[in-house]
């Protein structure tokens, strides 16, 4: 009878492959959006075991805002490679041009721009229909009350309070005309679970996850990596001249543009280390992520605005 | 690695705004450390401006921005944490708003429910509410927890009154498992530590109980069901089907067979990505490949040759209505049953359940929040099971054609009857309607009040097995033992049943089904006497033992298979049967020309061609008194 048991990551994995599947089945023009950070790299192994021995019948994207860790872009292109995958990189070009910058146009708008805008343009240019996106409701209290299956209406808006009921494993996926669907396959998935996998799978992610000495200044409590402000064009040093750049021990312990991509204190440098860590930790996942500490509904506001 | 290990329970709270529910996720969170620094520290501050004095924990878990503002919770929200042997899932339902909608959402993918109640309000009508949902979408475990006995000095006395009050309302629901447990949320009195301010309770602690529940056993590994997702078909060589294992167990080599088709072939290997399995079970994703080219495709179901899944396009069905827009009896809508969409109709409302009582009331529509049994029609057959015994094949959504909105959950009791049989059932109704108590109060005298008198547990034991493989010996050898230790015992087998109760019932597949159920249910009718029911049935298919049990709670029941050899069995023959299948005067047998499915997981195996009666009958008797049904 005991071999019947089910350990806990495996009913995980059975469900989000069951959900792929769903999609792939029911949508025409599905894609998985490819952040490059941990919970990607879970989503494509997922991908892969989903529909071996063929490979995954969709396009990974990466809506590109410039600002990346250099070692992102270096994963990305080798990892995509190496796995046999269709790449899209797509970027809001004329914002970019711009100079589109957190310093000089505030998290939210510059988010908006690049990201979101970003996103929803992509999108229609390609014309998917589905979207995998790698978030997860543990992540943040808005993304708690997320469905699997999220309906956004033509501009790409999330309406929290007209969601479909989800129940069982019978998943809705009939559209009207003009909306679209963001897919969750890891909804139910902990940074925690997320990390164990990455061991027992043996998932390949951005070395930046792991911790070794880097130059960073302390600014509202976030250690931001020097690094940062190379990544602007102009005035490029004027963004730090008064403040103290310090040599500390540190890791990223979730991926997004450098300017707001805070590092944290940490020794651990082998995988090992790190899940001890993050099952320790009293800080939530995102603490570091300067874009959701505008307020206590920041991550709220821009999903409905169409934002994963 | 310890997590890998790790098993999953999913659970739903159901509770009102001031039972404390918020409070008692909180501690959960709390304790287990789930609950991080930040997080803590951002509703602190929203608490703070909204001028409270201590921090709202209730904020903790009001995901959107709206909710906090006006302090209530709009919809279902997921939470997590972990515990050293479990990760638990919390479905947290509001109170309020939409109740029956989000409670039903939150209770189809959880193994068990927490109820709360306050210790100060006593059983209100929404905590039988509350119960009513939960055994409507068939939870196995029920906990009720009785929240604030800091605020009634811990009395014993409080809390026993509580809990018979809702054991003898309970009797009406079909939940098996029910634990009641005496906690504060606020003080932290046995949530995750065992109470100093109530030593009289001697039971477990909630977290505790979360942790040890045993729920691998509601999990359906007999009925093996494959609904097929996708074929994966990456080169000319291979044709796999992918999907996830519904129900059942499959092994590489076994016979399948094909829905609708009715084809079958032999399930060649099972792939996954990680390597070839030999065996795979519920709920497994998995791809299968066949010995045979046959065509399927998406919708289709593989299951075992000898074990079907209910075939009809006209079902019973119990529906939750979730839409705004009431429901439309004419209009088509797209019902979703496993991988399958279909157009189905709803010809007739046969009744509303009105989920504070259990009253049955005649309407001819159906809005948000209701509940009702109705008749579904599809414009293709459905491969189901009852959603009792398989809620994977049980369940279905239904989804408005012109809004793509999901209207309704579904769960089916079986095929439609014939129009006779209805006007037989309302009429039956309409007899009962004087005395409406009668149609669903449970027994008279209850079960446990029986069972003390009788100074043991009521039971059914289940043989099955071959003709000739001495089940009716050693059967009614245990009943006499059984009755000389001073038991209250009762033998039902072939010989009782046939004469009288099926004497209308022959041999075919679909009769010896028959006779089965009606020899289950007699059996439920001397169980809740309080007797040790004695069963000696051939009763060779799977489904009807597996029918037979879910009547029975689930500690209750003891399957022992007669295991015995074919040809023992043909040259002990103690009716003469064998001979006179060889003679052809018997047409249909089990073992020569009908098949036998050998039951997967008895609780017990006698092997009768190689122990003595006496042996067995002493082995089982050890069984029975080790599960406490005897002293």
């Amino acid at each position: 009878m005991n071999s019947y048991s089910f350990p806990y990551l495996k009913q995980l994995e059975s469900e989000s492959i069951h959900i792929m599947r769903e999609v792939v089945a029911e949508f025409k023009n599905p894609v998985m959006l490819y952040s490059v950070g941990k919970d990607s790299s879970v989503m494509v192994r997922l991908a892969q075991k989903a529909f071996y021995p063929g490979k995954f019948p969709f396009p990974l994207m990466h809506i590109d805002t410039g600002y990346k860790f250099p070692e992102m872009y270096e994963f990305r292109d080798r990892f995509c490679e190496e796995i046999g995958a269709t790449l899209i990189v797509e970027r809001n070009e004329e914002w970019i041009a711009k100079g589109c910058h957190p310093l000089k146009l505030g998290t939210d708008k510059c988010c908006w721009y690049l990201k979101t805008q970003g996103l929803l343009d992509a999108l229609k240019k390609h014309d998917f229909d589905a979207a995998f996106g790698g978030a997860r409701r543990e992540e943040e209290k808005s993304r708690a009350k997320e469905r699997v299956f999220s309906i956004r209406d033509e501009f790409g808006q999330w309406d929290p309070k007209n969601q479909r009921p989800e129940l069982w494993d019978l998943y809705n996926t009939r559209l009207n005309e003009g909306q679209t669907v963001r897919v969750f396959p890891l909804s139910n998935w902990t940074e925690v679970d997320i990390w164990n996998y990455i061991r027992m799978e043996n998932i390949p992610v951005v070395p930046i996850y792991f911790a070794r000495e880097r130059e960073v200044i302390a600014r509202n409590g976030i250690l931001i990596p020097v690094s940062a402000f190379s990544t602007v064009q102009d005035d490029e040093n004027s963004h730090y001249n008064n403040e103290k750049i310090r040599k500390i021990n540190c890791r990223f312990r979730s991926l997004g543009c450098i300017p707001c991509t805070g590092a944290i204190p940490s020794e651990s440098t082998t995988l090992d280390d790190l899940i001890i860590e993050v099952i320790n930790t009293r800080k939530s996942e995102r603490e570091n992520r300067v874009i959701d500490l505008g307020s206590d509904a920041a991550m709220e506001d821009k999903k409905k605005e169409g934002y994963f | 690695m310890p997590t890998r290990e790790k098993t999953l329970l999913r659970f739903v709270t159901t509770g009102s705004v001031d039972d404390g529910k918020s409070t008692l996720i909180g501690r959960l969170l709390y304790e287990t450390k789930s609950i991080f620094e930040d997080q803590y520290a951002a509703v602190e501050k929203t608490s703070k401006k909204r001028g409270q004095d201590e921090v709202d924990l209730a904020l903790l878990l009001d995901g959107l921005s709206t909710e906090r503002e006006q302090g209530i919770t709009i919809d279902v929200a997921y939470r997590y944490f972990e515990s050293p042997n479990r990760k638990f899932i919390i479905a947290d339902t509001p109170g309020h708003v939409q109740y029956t909608r989000n409670t039903v959402t939150g209770a189809s993918t959880s193994e068990l429910a927490i109820i709360l109640i306050d210790a100060r309000n006593g059983v209100l009508t929404q905590s039988r509410r509350h119960g009513i949902i939960i055994s409507l979408l068939q939870i196995p475990h029920l906990i009720v927890a009785i929240n604030k006995m800091d605020l009634v000095d811990y009395s014993e006395e409080v809390y026993k009154d509580i809990v018979s009050t809702y054991q003898d309302f309970s009797e009406k629901l079909d939940i098996h498992d029910i634990v009641f447990i005496p906690v504060s949320a606020l003080k932290g009195d046995n949530v995750t530590a065992k109470s100093d301010n109530m030593s009289w309770y001697e039971g477990s602690t909630l977290l505790h109980y979360l942790e040890t529940v045993h729920v691998t056993a509601d999990r359906n590994l007999l009925d093996f069901r494959f609904p097929v997702q996708n074929v994966i078909r990456p080169h000319l060589d291979f044709r796999g089907f992918a999907g996830r294992i519904t129900s059942g167990t499959i092994n590489a080599g076994e016979e399948i067979a094909i829905l609708p088709s009715g084809r079958t072939s032999t399930v060649e290997s099972i792939v996954t990505y990680d390597n070839e399995l030999k065996e795979a079970f519920a709920p497994q994703s998995v791809v299968l490949t066949l010995a045979d080219k046959i065509d399927i495709s998406r919708g289709d179901m593989i299951v075992r040759k000898n074990n079907l899944p209910q075939i009809e396009n006209h079902i019973e069905a119990i529906i939750c209505w979730m839409d705004e827009e009431a429901i439309s009896n004419g209009n088509p809508y797209i019902l979703k049953h496993t991988t399958k969409y279909v157009k189905a109709f709803i010809p007739r409302i046969l009744y509303k359940i009105d989920v504070n009582t259990l009253h049955r009331e005649k309407t001819d529509t159906l809005s948000l929040n209701e509940i009702a049994r109705v008749e579904i029609r599809t414009a293709s057959p459905l491969f189901f099971d009852s959603y009792k015994n398989n809620h994977g094949t049980g369940s279905f959504i239904l989804i408005d054609p012109y809004t793509s909105n999901t209207v309704a959950a579904g769960m089916i009791r079986g095929p439609a009857r014939t129009i006779d049989e209805l006007a037989e059932k309302t009429e039956a109704k309409a007899s009962q309607k004087k005395s409406p108590h009668t149609v669903w109060s449970g027994w008279n005298i209850p079960k446990k009040t029986r069972e003390e008198r009788n100074g043991h547990k009521a039971a059914v034991l289940w043989f099955t097995g071959y003709s000739g493989s001495g089940k009716s010996t050693i059967a009614r050898n245990l009943e006499k033992t059984l009755f000389a230790a001073g038991c209250h015992t009762m033998l039902l087998d072939g010989d009782t049943i046939r004469h009288g109760l099926c004497g209308d019932l022959g041999f075919s597949n679909e009769d010896r089904s028959e006779n089965i159920r009606r020899a289950g249910e007699a059996a439920k009718l001397f169980f809740e006497s309080g007797d040790i029911v004695i069963c000696a049935f051939i009763s060779p298919f799977e489904r009807d033992r597996a029918f037979a049990r879910a009547l029975i709670p689930k500690d209750r029941f003891f399957e022992i298979y007669t295991k015995c050899s074919l040809d023992v069995c043909k040259r002990r023959d103690p009716n003469g049967l064998y001979k006179k299948v060889k003679n052809g005067e018997i047409k249909e047998f089990t073992g020569i020309s009908s098949h036998y499915e050998e039951p997967q997981a008895p609780e017990i195996i006698a092997e009768t061609d190689l122990r003595t009666v006496d042996d067995i009958v002493t082995e089982i008797t050890g069984i029975i008194k080790e599960k406490e049904i005897i002293k």
